[in-house]
């Protein structure tokens, strides 16, 4: 390599860490920094009211599974952590799967419009994005509570004597996380549906295949990857959702997010809130690789 | 008429309702027999490929029947019909591999594992892929998938194989190729092959028979040379290599030329009055000026495309006449625009067209 060659590269380096500078910076501060004070503080000892006495101790993340006896000082595995550790991924998982079922055909029918339409059905999928979460959430509860919407015209209609009770129940989380979280499923499958070629149908009909055999053998396969990005943006706040499950879970119905918020406030254990953050993030990087996997599946075969 | 593979009884087939309605078919009849390599030739908007898919099953005829094998298949979805179609972009999954596009049709069918495995290898290796099987789609070029689509729908042993325009995509050299390896396809399997292409001479080095498609209707159904030496019509004449059209007078089976020369004319019973002859420009000799019995014409332009020059004419009336001369060793014509020349045609060469 020439000298002149040798120059154009070094500068070309210094030039490029001038320019993402700035990214790193951010990066650094707003990104591993408070990740690296939550990772500290689940190894400190909680303080009396809050925050955290600088003793280096493991409680936090034994607490994540175990309780201590208060008189013998003995570990008992925590039932209650388990519990709302399991609902929380079970409604999650079940999210992901009602927002699949209901966003598919979503997706399919605007992808199949004509193109100049397709941009008015998407803004109507979008439209409740705009809204504040809040409002979203306490509309939904305006529909399913006692005498809500949905019960009033169930009643009204003779189909039912009493109110059916959904709101702070299990289903009434599940409800409200679909209803908000669908937009996030039907976008990423729209737009691999968008890059499918709908010439392959007909393939798939003339090559003998029913309307199961090519939906499972050529459309499934072909969208994938919107379905697993769709699928990855509807699980992964749903696990940590937090103000859906406190509006139409109650008190009782509690996820992780709400668990961590109890945490930082009446159960002023900061150490456990933290190694429950902490756990919480590996798990949703756990499934960003399960997201990574997927979607380059593809791109190693081509080796 | 068991030897009819596909019959199309009065296929009406119309897009859109009532009035706004377009007749993409109308009323289209055609028998189509076993192993035949068939093709449906016309400009693009006339029908052909409507027609292919309306014997795929890919869109149902607003009137008519369609029969296969002598059974009524109108009614059944494409993937009941044993008919196998080559798509025009080929439409191969591209999530599959060579070999899996190619055993997709088998293993639809449900066929044992063991019958799939081995036929997939058979079709690869007639189109002569085995080392790409394993391949995915985006690796190949053109001809490539060109020949995994035609594996893929011969693969199921259809009872027809439908093609529509499998070689516009390719380039000349290689289409020239892909023809041969057609006909030679079809002969090996002996499967009734139904072609669609809006190139003439493809549709002529080809075909068993052609039926010429216009407007919605067939024009004629023939063999290549009986389409070519006796076109049924203008349109036909003008669509299926070049033609020169004269106006002429026929009396007692002679035609006589708006410029007063008389030309024999076979087929021209007991006609009389005014038509017109159609006349092939290889068939339109360039002679002398001064010889005797043929017509006088200049030179207007010379359009040279190696094996020939087209020598465009002018007669004294202003009709245009176009004759192919074979081209010289040294490659110059011996005329120039404005050339006072004669004009002759081949005996026989006149055909009466049927306005």
């Amino acid at each position: 390599m020439s000298r002149a060659e040798d120059r154009a590269r070094a500068a070309n380096a210094r030039t490029g860490w001038l320019l993402s500078a700035p990214a790193l910076a951010i990066l650094t501060v707003a990104a591993a920094g408070p990740l690296l004070i939550v990772l500290v503080y689940s190894f400190l000892t909680p303080g009396r009211y809050g925050n955290v006495v600088w003793d280096v101790s493991l409680d936090g993340w034994i607490g994540v599974l175990f309780t201590r006896d208060i008189f013998d000082g003995t570990l008992r595995l925590a039932e209650a952590h388990l519990a709302i550790f399991w609902r929380s991924v079970w409604l999650s998982l079940m999210t992901t799967a009602i927002t699949f079922l209901v966003g598919f055909p979503t997706a399919w029918f605007i992808a199949t419009r004509p193109a100049d339409r397709r941009a008015v059905w998407l803004f109507l999928i979008t439209i409740p994005f705009w809204t504040n979460l809040l409002i979203r959430t306490f509309a939904i509860n305006e529909v399913i509570r006692n005498d809500g919407i949905l019960n009033s015209l169930l009643i009204g209609a003779g189909l039912i004597q009493a109110p059916i009770r959904i709101l702070y129940t299990d289903t009434a989380v599940l409800i409200g996380m679909a209803y908000v979280y669908l937009p996030l499923m039907v976008l990423p499958l729209y737009a691999a549906i968008d890059r499918f070629d709908m010439r392959l149908l007909e393939a798939g009909y003339d090559l003998y295949a029913g309307r199961l055999g090519v939906l499972r053998r050529v459309i499934l396969p072909l969208v994938r990857p919107g379905i697993v990005a769709g699928s990855i943006l509807v699980f992964v706040p749903s696990l940590g959702a937090y103000v859906t499950p406190r509006v139409l879970g109650g008190g009782k119905n509690m996820m992780i997010g709400n668990f961590i918020e109890l945490q930082f406030g009446q159960g002023r254990n900061w150490p456990l809130g933290a190694a429950l953050s902490i756990l919480l993030l590996a798990i949703v990087m756990a499934a960003l690789l399960v997201y990574v996997r997927a979607t380059t599946d593809r791109g190693r075969d081509h080796g | 008429m068991t030897d009819v593979a596909v019959e199309v009884q009065g296929a009406v087939k119309a897009f859109g309702q009532g009035g706004a309605a377009l007749r993409a078919l109308d009323g289209v009849s055609v028998a189509i027999r076993k192993g035949e390599f068939f093709t449906l030739l016309g400009p693009s908007g006339c029908g052909k490929t409507t027609l292919l898919r309306l014997i795929a099953g890919f869109e149902t005829p607003t009137e008519g029947r369609i029969l296969l094998d002598g059974q009524d298949i109108t009614d059944l979805p494409p993937n009941r019909r044993p008919v196998n179609t080559v798509f025009q972009s080929y439409a191969l999954f591209p999530h599959l591999t060579v070999a899996q596009n190619v055993a997709f049709g088998l293993e639809m069918l449900g066929r044992p594992r063991a019958e799939v495995a081995a036929r997939t290898e058979r079709m690869i290796a007639l189109v002569r892929l085995e080392a790409l099987a394993g391949r995915r789609i985006a690796q190949m070029s053109g001809g490539q998938q060109q020949r995994v689509a035609l594996a893929r729908a011969l693969a199921p042993q259809p009872k027809v194989l439908l093609l529509d325009e499998p070689l516009s995509a390719l380039d000349l050299k290689l289409r020239k190729e892909m023809q041969i390896e057609l006909k030679r396809l079809q002969h090996e399997t002996g499967i009734t092959f139904v072609f669609v292409t809006h190139d003439q001479e493809e549709a002529l080095t080809m075909s068993d028979r052609i039926a010429v498609m216009a407007a919605g209707g067939i024009r004629q159904i023939g063999a290549p040379r009986e389409i070519y030496t006796r076109p049924a019509d203008r349109f036909v004449a003008g669509f299926i290599g070049e033609s020169n059209f004269l106006p002429a007078t026929i009396e007692g089976g002679r035609a006589t030329l708006a410029a007063g020369v008389t030309v024999e004319v076979e087929d021209a019973g007991p006609r009389a009055g005014a038509v017109t002859l159609a006349v092939r420009p290889e068939q339109v000799r360039v002679v002398p000026a001064d010889e005797p019995g043929a017509l006088a014409a200049s030179v207007r332009d010379l359009v040279y495309f190696g094996t020939d020059t087209n020598c465009h004419l002018t007669l004294p009336d202003g009709t245009e006449v176009v004759a192919r001369i074979q081209s010289r060793p040294s490659g110059e014509p011996g005329l120039a625009p404005g050339d006072r020349v004669g004009l002759r045609l081949a005996p026989g060469a006149a055909r009466i067209l049927a306005d």
